[in-house]
């Protein structure tokens, strides 16, 4: 059903597997001060990360769950009983041959070796609480492109790092944001110097192994002025019985005239709350483009957003989301102008099967006297079953003159008509729908990287199995 | 000097925070209603801007403790109301407000009497026409955030209109209604209870107005409009508060099998006007049309609430809202389609245009979907821009100063919602009350 050579895990079943725990590091269950000191202890933070750390734990445990607005799931995470942080307590490996056996096998399975010899300019793989491996083609590290794990990157890198590292995302940005600066560990440092355009992309991979867990990664990306960098992630945690919680944060900064796009298949297993914050702050004549596939989890809110600073800078969101039973997938994406001539694009489809769930959240805010900003919104929803639903909830506030801003939405179900015609040329009626599906997220995807698109198709024919008839 | 005259006002009338009150005789559960329902407004907290229901609302405005009951009229005061309460040449029936107090009522023909249409006072029908009056008062809860101020409605009510228009009963002209604030810090609770039996058709055209131009003041109205099987009821709001008027008003509409329900709100006056429509469609082959014209000026801010709920299947709505914005103006527009489980064939449609017309202007879209059936088709647009340079350019090619042409294009933009109705006489009253506008801010 499925090679070993594919880009994205595209079968949930496959992700479905564990090995037994064998961590040196566990800082318990349960989140205290105990835990952030241990955490800090464990990674030799220096004195403004502790404190960092600190802060976040106490805006975390001062902000209410955003239930007012968003879905009363989140009251199923129970926050005493995550375990948050679980290491094998050995630094990130170079090669292959060094990471220990188990780990290892782990990523075979789930192909990650052998993606990179093919097309990816560097890996880095995380496991539980930290990375195991991390490496960079040699051309591309000669360049000056600095990628590794963010301790790492905390640690050799601290001026560059903690000029940017909390400035696109506060600490208080929300509930959860403040968690993963409470007990962040893990997550991406890359940095691309002036006019370097890393040629492939840049992949991350990350493994929930243990159950009880929270993964809380933190990825900042510093493309300096002219620098160009794809950086790709994806992720799969095996079926527990008990919830399992992800919460990243993450931070990308384009100088004038860089080119960010962020690519994120996401295929947790459907017990998987993924609360994600991701925003990128875009300077003069820059892009933040953000990809975003959301297939897995029993919950994700995710709204990735694009702060658009200098004069003329892009923002881009072009997301996927599929919702099948039991899942809720409430994405969307935040653009906000902050200068003259800034311009941005949303286009958002989703897909609901069967009870599945599927919520456009937006936001677009272009505050006063600026000029020639131009937003256009898109979002398409398609219904497969009687049961499923849609939800839009855009918010676009405009100031003052000489602004365009656009939105619209349209939810639709596959036609009958399609589907007969179909089936009269001998499709049966699963081929039908699916073909149906694909063409709905057809122009979307045909933007996507190749080994992307191809991928992604395959598994929304996988996941529309047995959702007709 | 100015802080005695205010305490002589205050001896005079009583706040309306002070709860209840008012000399009428009401029924005994009306009179257990409404502190039933004084006891929830208290109950209830002030919403907050963290309450989705009230996001980008300007709660601060909406400080109810310097308002009380009007004061009695002077002769001068009613004669100036009745000789500026002109609407339609020609109506079917006329009601005029003093607050909450009716001081004038042209009846419906003996014909229409006969044929057993009701139209009378609110506090009338509650003893007249108690089960009709029971089964439809209120009966929607608010939804849309303002339980709080229904609430306080219910509570304080103290008169309004009733209109009953019996099985098959088409009356061609409409009822024309004139609500007035008089006073500074008066305050009125406007109530509207229509029921249309099976096939039954009505037109209803309320115009909200202040005696005294810049003097605060506060209104908190709700409709219930009812339109039986096959019936068509068209409603609409001619809002033209005095411009430091604090008004809510909470409409719901509910709309039977093969009903069809238009609405229009127009709003030009007050500082800040909340405005709530929900329409629930529950009958299959019902339609729903929800329109409005707003022309927000200086620090204005209106706050226009929608829900389009969708309860059974083969509906159709359809709402246009479009805001004109100058100055420091700001307008909300936070609007719902929500499709019921098993309210297939659903066939929604919502857009809003804001036009902007200044740096300092500011408009928020929140158009939403919540889809839980299949098979339907639900769209919706929202677009914020400014006057196309190449209409203005045409226009002054021809010779129009930009003035003139950017008002011809503002006019024109809205006029299309206005010529939604199928009324000539309504539409042109409107037209005129937004020209009205455009001529006074001129000044």
């Amino acid at each position: 059903m499925k090679t070993e050579t594919s880009a994205v895990d595209i079968d949930r079943n496959k992700g479905d597997f564990f090995y037994p725990e064998a961590h040196v590091r566990d800082a318990g269950a349960g989140l205290s001060e105990r835990t952030v000191h241990y955490i800090s202890d464990v990674k030799e933070d220096p004195d403004w990360v502790r404190e960092f750390r600190l802060r976040g734990l106490k805006i975390f445990l001062e902000k209410p769950l955003p239930t007012h607005w968003a879905s009363k799931d989140l009251e199923a995470i129970d926050f005493d009983k995550i375990r948050y942080y679980l290491s094998p307590g050995t630094e990130a490996k170079r090669s292959w041959e060094e990471v220990p056996d188990d780990i290892k096998r782990t990523f075979e399975r789930l192909g990650i070796p052998e993606q990179e010899r093919k097309f990816l300019a560097g890996v880095e793989a995380q496991f539980d609480s930290e990375a195991v491996y991390s490496n960079i083609k040699k051309a591309v590290g000669e360049q000056g492109v600095i990628f590794v794990g963010s301790t790492e990157g905390l640690k050799n890198y601290p001026e560059i790092f903690r000029k940017w590292f909390g400035k696109v995302i506060p600490v208080a940005d929300n509930k959860f944001s403040a968690l993963n600066s409470a007990v962040f560990s893990g997550g991406s440092f890359i940095y691309v110097p002036p006019g370097v355009k890393v040629k492939h992309p840049l992949q991350a991979y990350f493994r929930i192994n243990a159950e009880n867990f929270g993964q809380f990664e933190r990825t900042l990306i510093i493309a300096d002025e002219g620098s160009e960098v794809t950086y790709m992630e994806g992720c799969t945690a095996p079926k527990f019985n008990t919830p399992t919680l992800h919460s990243a944060v993450v931070e990308l900064v384009a100088l004038k005239g860089a080119k960010i796009q962020y690519i994120t298949v996401q295929n947790w297993a459907s017990n998987v709350f993924n609360l994600v914050t991701k925003r990128g702050l875009a300077h003069e004549n820059a892009e933040v483009k953000w990809i975003d596939c959301n297939i897995g989890s029993r919950l994700t809110m995710k709204y990735p957003g694009v702060i658009m600073k200098g004069r003329k800078a892009r923002g881009e969101v072009l997301s996927i989301a599929l919702a099948n039973d039991g899942q809720h997938q409430d994405t969307g994406a935040k653009m906000i102008h902050a200068a003259d001539e800034t311009t941005s694009n949303i286009i958002s489809k989703s897909i609901s099967i069967g009870k599945g769930r599927a919520t456009y959240r937006g936001l677009v805010h272009v505050p006063k006297h600026l000029k020639n900003c131009k937003n256009n919104t898109e979002c398409d929803a398609l219904l497969i079953n009687a049961t499923s639903r849609t939800d839009t909830y855009p918010a676009i506030t405009v100031r003052g003159t000489g602004n365009a801003v656009q939105h619209e939405a349209s939810v639709s179900q596959v036609s009958s008509e399609q589907i007969f015609y179909m089936q009269q040329r001998g499709l049966t009626e699963a081929q039908a729908m699916s073909l149906s599906v694909n063409g709905f997220v057809n122009d979307l995807v045909r933007q996507f990287p190749m080994e992307y698109s191809v991928e992604l198709k395959r598994l929304i024919e996988l996941e529309m199995e047995g959702s007709v008839g | 000097m100015i802080k005695n005259e205010t305490a002589t006002i205050e001896n005079q009338a009583a706040p309306i925070l002070s709860g209840p009150g008012g000399p009428r005789e009401f029924p005994d559960w009306f009179r257990d209603q409404q502190h039933a329902a004084w006891k929830q407004f208290e109950s209830l907290p002030n919403p907050t801007r963290k309450d989705q229901a009230w996001r980008f609302a300007n709660v601060g405005l909406l400080d109810l403790s310097p308002f009380n009951y009007g004061g009695p009229l002077t002769e001068k005061e009613r004669a100036t109301i009745l000789e500026e309460s002109r609407g339609l040449e020609e109506v079917a029936g006329r009601m005029i407000f003093a607050g909450d107090e009716l001081i004038e009522r042209d009846v419906i023909s003996d014909q229409l009497r006969k044929r057993g249409v009701i139209f009378q006072s609110l506090e009338r029908a509650m003893v007249e026409h108690a089960d009709l009056f029971r089964k439809h008062f209120m009966s929607q809860p608010a939804r849309l955030g303002s339980a709080k101020f229904a609430a306080l409605h219910q509570a304080l009510v103290s008169s309004g209109t009733f209109l009953y228009v019996p099985r098959g009963v088409e009356i061609e002209l409409p009822i024309e209604i004139f609500h007035w604030l008089n006073g500074e810090n008066a305050s009125a609770f406007p109530h509207l209870l229509l029921v249309t039996d099976e096939l039954a058709k009505v037109t209803v055209i309320e115009h909200f107005r202040s005696v005294n131009e810049h003097v605060p003041g506060f209104a908190c109205g709700v409709n219930d409009l009812v339109a039986g099987p096959g019936a068509k009821v068209t409603y609409v709001c001619a809002q033209n508060w005095a411009d430091n008027v604090v008004a809510l008003q909470m409409n719901s509409t509910t709309v039977d099998h093969d009903a069809s329900a238009m609405s229009l709100n127009l709003h030009l006056g007050s500082r800040y006007s909340r405005f709530e429509s929900l329409s629930r469609l529950i009958g299959e082959g019902g339609r729903s049309d929800l329109l409005a014209v707003a022309v927000a000026k200086h620090e204005q801010e209106f706050d226009a609430r929608t829900l389009q709920d969708h309860v059974s299947p083969h509906t159709a709505s359809d709402l246009l809202y479009k805001n004109a914005l100058d100055d420091h103006a700001r307008t909300i527009f936070g609007g719902l389609i929500r499709v019921e489980p098993h309210a297939h064939f659903t066939d929604a449609y919502q857009k809003v245009r804001n036009l902007l017309l200044s740096d300092d202007a500011e408009a928020n879209s929140m158009p939403g979907l919540e889809i839980l059936a299949d098979n339907v088709r639900c769209t919706h647009g929202a677009t914020s821009g400014q006057i196309d340079e190449d209409e203005l350019f045409y226009l002054r090619t021809r010779g129009i100063p930009v003035p003139m042409a950017q008002r011809l294009i503002v006019t024109g933009f809205l006029d299309e919602v206005v010529q939604r109705l199928d009324h000539p006489a309504i539409s042109e009253q409107l037209h005129r009350l937004i020209e009205g506008k455009f001529a006074k801010n001129r000044d």
